[in-house]
């Protein structure tokens, strides 16, 4: 997609991606034949910049054509640089601008509770996000309200476009901090899709406080040149790299498909 | 003159905000710690339930809104007009605006008349940040009797909208029966007159009024219309006005670019309308402290301001 596109986010989108693939074949109440359910749970993608994994992930669940993808950020398309709600079938909100998500998801939690309706609400936030002020307001604002119908996941993979998030703008104790202002704080493997559902199940079951799952990741994960690799945060990859990252992805794909 | 009947647009707001809460169960209402001024308070009391009080943080409050619109509900967010457009213009862009989110801002304390605070808060380019978003429609009511109607209207119209009011007390212009004519996007012709139209919005309505009356005496026949929808602007109206008046003055509590008077300025000149016209606002600057009568004389947004122009454009 992103070699396609010739632009985009790779990084972040790769460390992304075996939380929100857990949240949508695992976890998540949801239909895409009726995208719209009043019921169904909700994913907020706050760090907007990880569409590619979003959009891909929506595709392989059926709310739009997976032929689609290859058409990611072109003109007269659908697939936009960073999420819309307006028209891409799944997108809950409209996202790129860091810092917004978790206060939409809040607004979608609290309408939840004034409707006593079950559905949850998940929120996935970058790490350098969280340099963002409204953050923390909305992190005060959903454990006041005690806002237990929702889960965010910290896409913790430590770096940010001007270089490591403890360089960049200090984050840690990233625990201490959520559990200060009222959150319970869990914290797994971000790549490990059996923690992440146990987390999840966990964050279910907490009540009168929203929870937070620290995934702690790797940015570019899966592609070893990628790995931890800053230049890759807002650079797709060139031809060359395309075809070595594809090849990774395939002998990986075909490792794990020989242990089934 | 008569002594004129008062009454608070920020009353009017809340009890407006009462009463189609009783009708409206979707209705939700969110404040920035300022529910006493913006008079959001009275809802509190009466459904606390959807009430949210979001604490001194608006930008929480602008999204937190989008997010409880896309769950089918019907938010008011308010606090004071320059928390709520400048400091949250990216939330209103992103999640309300390009989402064409079913959020209500609703400011109170626009403009310069709110007095003795200064220009901290003193909000004269929240139209024009307002206005230039697309899917965003824009109000700024001019006295208590038409809020109510326009807070009805932005409940029962979808799409994201911002109106803003005064701090003070305002002259009632309009009586009930009028209230029903008022609609998004169409100006009311206040006053008939041939030879000059003002176009008024807010707070300044009523000074329009006042030059209508003072014009008279001296022979010149003003038109004024109130322009309570800033956008869709009623451009059929501002055009009819060029054509049967020899000039327009706006004039609007707000800075002369970017609001009122702009969009007008852009209708005409478009239209190629070659016509005598004058824009009245705050010229490019900050202001400062004062009582808010003081604030318009220094400022040149009164009557007898209007009146000036007016001759002078005559000429």
């Amino acid at each position: 997609m992103l070699y396609r596109a010739k632009s985009g986010h790779p990084g972040g989108s790769l460390s992304a991606v075996e939380a929100i693939v857990t949240l949508y074949f695992h976890h998540m109440k949801h239909n895409p034949k009726k995208p719209k359910d009043p019921n169904r749970d909700r994913f907020v993608l706050s760090k907007g910049h990880a569409a590619p994994t979003l959009y891909a992930v929506l595709a392989e669940c059926g709310y739009f054509n997976v032929k689609e993808l290859l058409h990611l950020r072109e003109i007269n398309r659908m697939l936009q640089g960073h999420p819309v709600c307006t028209y891409i079938p799944g997108i809950e909100a409209s996202t790129g601008s860091l810092g917004h998500g978790l206060s939409f998801a809040n607004g979608i939690a609290l309408a939840g509770k004034l409707d006593k309706k079950n559905y949850r609400v998940y929120v996935m936030v970058g790490d350098g996000e969280t340099n963002e002020g409204q953050i923390w307001e909305a992190a005060a604002s959903a454990s006041h309200y005690k806002l237990d119908n929702l889960t965010a996941l910290l896409d913790r993979n430590f770096l940010q476009i001007d270089g490591k998030t403890e360089d960049v703008l200090r984050l840690e104790s990233v625990r201490d901090r959520w559990t200060s202002f009222g959150w319970n704080v869990l914290e797994v493997d971000g790549h490990d899709i059996e923690e992440i559902i146990d987390a999840l199940l966990a964050a279910n079951d907490q009540k009168n406080q929203p929870s937070m799952i620290i995934l702690n990741t790797v940015k570019g994960k899966g592609v070893s040149f990628m790995e931890n690799n800053i230049d890759f945060h807002g650079v797709p990859p060139n031809e060359m790299e395309y075809k070595l990252a594809m090849k990774e992805l395939d002998t990986a794909k075909r490792a794990l498909e020989a242990t089934l | 003159m008569t002594k004129k009947e008062m009454a608070n647009p920020r009353d009017a707001y809340g009890e407006t905000l009462v009463e189609l809460g009783g009708k409206h169960n979707n209705i939700v209402v969110l404040d920035a710690d300022l529910s006493k001024s913006t008079k959001t308070i009275l809802f509190a009391k009466k459904y606390p339930e959807r009430f949210f009080e979001m604490g001194i943080a608006e930008a929480n409050m602008i999204s937190t809104a989008a997010g409880l619109a896309s769950c089918g509900k019907i938010p008011f967010a308010s606090t004071f007009a320059v928390f709520a457009t400048g400091r949250v213009y990216d939330q209103i862009r992103i999640d309300v605006a390009y989402s064409e989110a079913n959020v209500k801002i609703f400011a109170t304390h626009g403009g310069i008349s709110v007095g003795k605070d200064g220009a901290s808060h003193q909000m004269i380019e929240d139209l024009a940040l307002m206005r230039v978003l697309p899917n965003m429609t824009v109000f700024a009511p001019s006295d208590a009797a038409q809020t109510r109607r326009i807070v009805e209207l932005m409940a029962t119209t979808d799409g994201p909208m911002y109106a803003r009011i005064g701090r003070a007390n305002a002259p009632i212009l309009y009586k009930k029966e009028d209230l029903k004519e008022i609609t998004i996007g169409k100006g009311v012709t206040i006053k008939n007159g041939s030879d000059i139209t003002i176009i008024a919005c807010g707070t300044m309505v009523d000074q329009a009024l006042e030059a209508h009356e003072q014009l008279s005496k001296e022979g010149i026949s003003a038109r004024v219309i109130d322009m309570h929808t800033i956008k869709p602007l009623d451009e059929k109206l501002v055009l009819k006005c060029a054509r049967d008046t020899q000039g327009i003055i706006t004039i609007e509590e707000h800075s002369i670019i970017g609001g009122l008077g702009s969009a007008v300025a852009e209708v005409l000149a478009e239209n190629s309308c070659s016509i005598k016209f004058k824009r009245i606002g705050v010229q490019d600057i900050f202001c400062e402290s004062g009582e808010p009568e003081e604030l318009f004389e220094k400022y040149g947004l009164n009557a007898s301001h209007i009146v000036k122009t007016a001759k002078k454009l005559m000429k």
